[in-house]
């Protein structure tokens, strides 16, 4: 029990530091660079990613050991994958509307985006292909979001102090955005001595 | 002919610089820096999307007047979704190796932007043969781009260009294939294309 215990907080600090999914496997760029302008938004993204990831594990999971692989369906995980993340998300758009306004003019705008991150994809498969057992690949799916949120939120402090520097010209925006990824990547991997057995 | 012909060409070329849709859109780079620690990385995972643009580009171009316009996204997804599974399949059966080495970034190409993006903005509004050019252009953009990418790690990262070790005796810094240094090439190549492209325009306007 104890030995599991420990793996469960190993993988949770190997997604978040050693392996972070946008700095050292470079996923869910595109928001990365996109979103990371004001802090309150980031913080906003960050805690819808991590609740969508989580909840799209524990769909897809018993989906994929209970329902494809009884039927020998396995090559058919992309697709029933991506189908139930869209479905989900949208499900979740509409609940929450309903029930919750503030929340839902809180992370609204974002919801919908969060069905083309492919952190979201990219977890719910690495689970099924390392074959990680219920507990695990949900521990994966939330840690996953948290490192993708932490990345993003000090991506964003970064950038709103760097508002007030002067820049030369053509590093503006995007360029020098991916410097300072390469930067905070490079701090990253002083946690890969940290890698638990 | 003649005007088929021609935008044919605008709509090959677009892709391969106006619109690159690596360094000028800006979509699709997950795949384009996770697995660019080598020139043949690159090559490889340009190829596998053009193989899956080029397939959902037809096949959304052909069935763009069936689609009702309300579900178009969902059903985009599924036609990207299954061709995917198709190039998985290809290279898993076919190239081992690499897809051993791609691994997962293959599968994530359904969400990549590249693709769903062109059929959104191409592909539902224009004819297949039109959506054939738009495919191969943009494909061969991200192609070059990954490749590009790819190469300039490997020689300051592992002194080699396609596997043939070309530095001599100089040490290769090892931090260019580790996961920075893909940050930090991209990063400086787009700089170098800014400062290219406003000299450029300061060339002409003088």
């Amino acid at each position: 029990m104890e030995a599991y215990i420990a793996k469960l907080i190993g993988i949770f600090i190997a997604a978040v530091f050693v392996n972070n999914f946008v700095l050292a496997r470079f996923l869910g760029l595109c928001s990365f660079v996109g979103i990371s302008r004001k802090l309150d938004v980031a913080i906003g993204m960050g805690i819808s990613m991590t609740f969508v990831v989580t909840m799209s594990t524990i769909i897809t999971w018993p989906v994929y050991h209970f329902i494809l692989v009884p039927l020998k369906l396995e090559y058919l995980s992309i697709i029933s994958f991506i189908l139930i993340i869209a479905c989900f998300v949208q499900l979740l758009e509409t609940v929450v509307k309903k029930f919750n306004q503030a929340l839902y003019k809180a992370l609204g705008i974002y919801l919908p985006l969060i069905t083309c991150n492919c952190v979201v994809l990219f977890v719910t498969l690495l689970n099924v292909q390392d074959n990680l057992d219920f507990l695990s690949s949900v521990v994966l799916g939330a840690s996953s979001g948290a490192g993708y949120a932490l990345a993003l939120i000090l991506m964003t402090s970064i950038r709103e102090r760097l508002e007030l520097a002067k820049i030369p010209q053509s590093l503006q925006g995007a360029p020098l955005t991916f410097i300072i990824a390469g930067l905070l990547s490079l701090a990253f991997l002083g946690f890969s001595g940290l890698i638990i057995g | 002919m003649d005007k088929t012909k021609t935008c044919f060409k605008t709509c090959f070329m677009n892709g391969i610089c106006a619109e690159n849709p690596t360094f000028r859109l800006m979509l699709g780079l997950c795949p384009t820096l996770a697995v660019t620690v080598s020139a043949e990385n690159g090559f490889a995972i340009g190829i596998a999307t053009i193989f899956v643009l080029l397939g959902s580009n037809v096949m959304i171009s052909l069935l763009r007047n069936w689609i009702p316009n309300e579900v178009r996204i969902p059903c985009y997804v599924l036609i990207i979704a299954a061709f995917v599974t198709i190039a998985k399949l290809i290279l898993q059966a076919y190239f081992p190796v690499l897809y051993a080495r791609l691994g997962l970034f293959v599968d994530i190409m359904v969400v990549n932007c590249i693709i769903l993006g062109r059929a959104e903005a191409f592909a539902n509004r224009n004819t297949v043969y039109a959506s054939i050019a738009d495919a191969l252009g943009m494909g061969l953009g991200a192609t070059l781009a990954a490749g590009g990418i790819g190469a300039i790690r490997e020689l300051l990262g592992a002194g080699k260009i396609f596997g043939i070790p070309v530095m001599g005796s100089i040490n290769p810094a090892i931090a260019i294939i580790l996961p920075p240094g893909a940050f930090l090439t991209i990063g400086f190549v787009m700089a170098a294309m800014n400062l290219i492209n406003s000299a450029k325009a300061k060339a002409k306007t003088s």
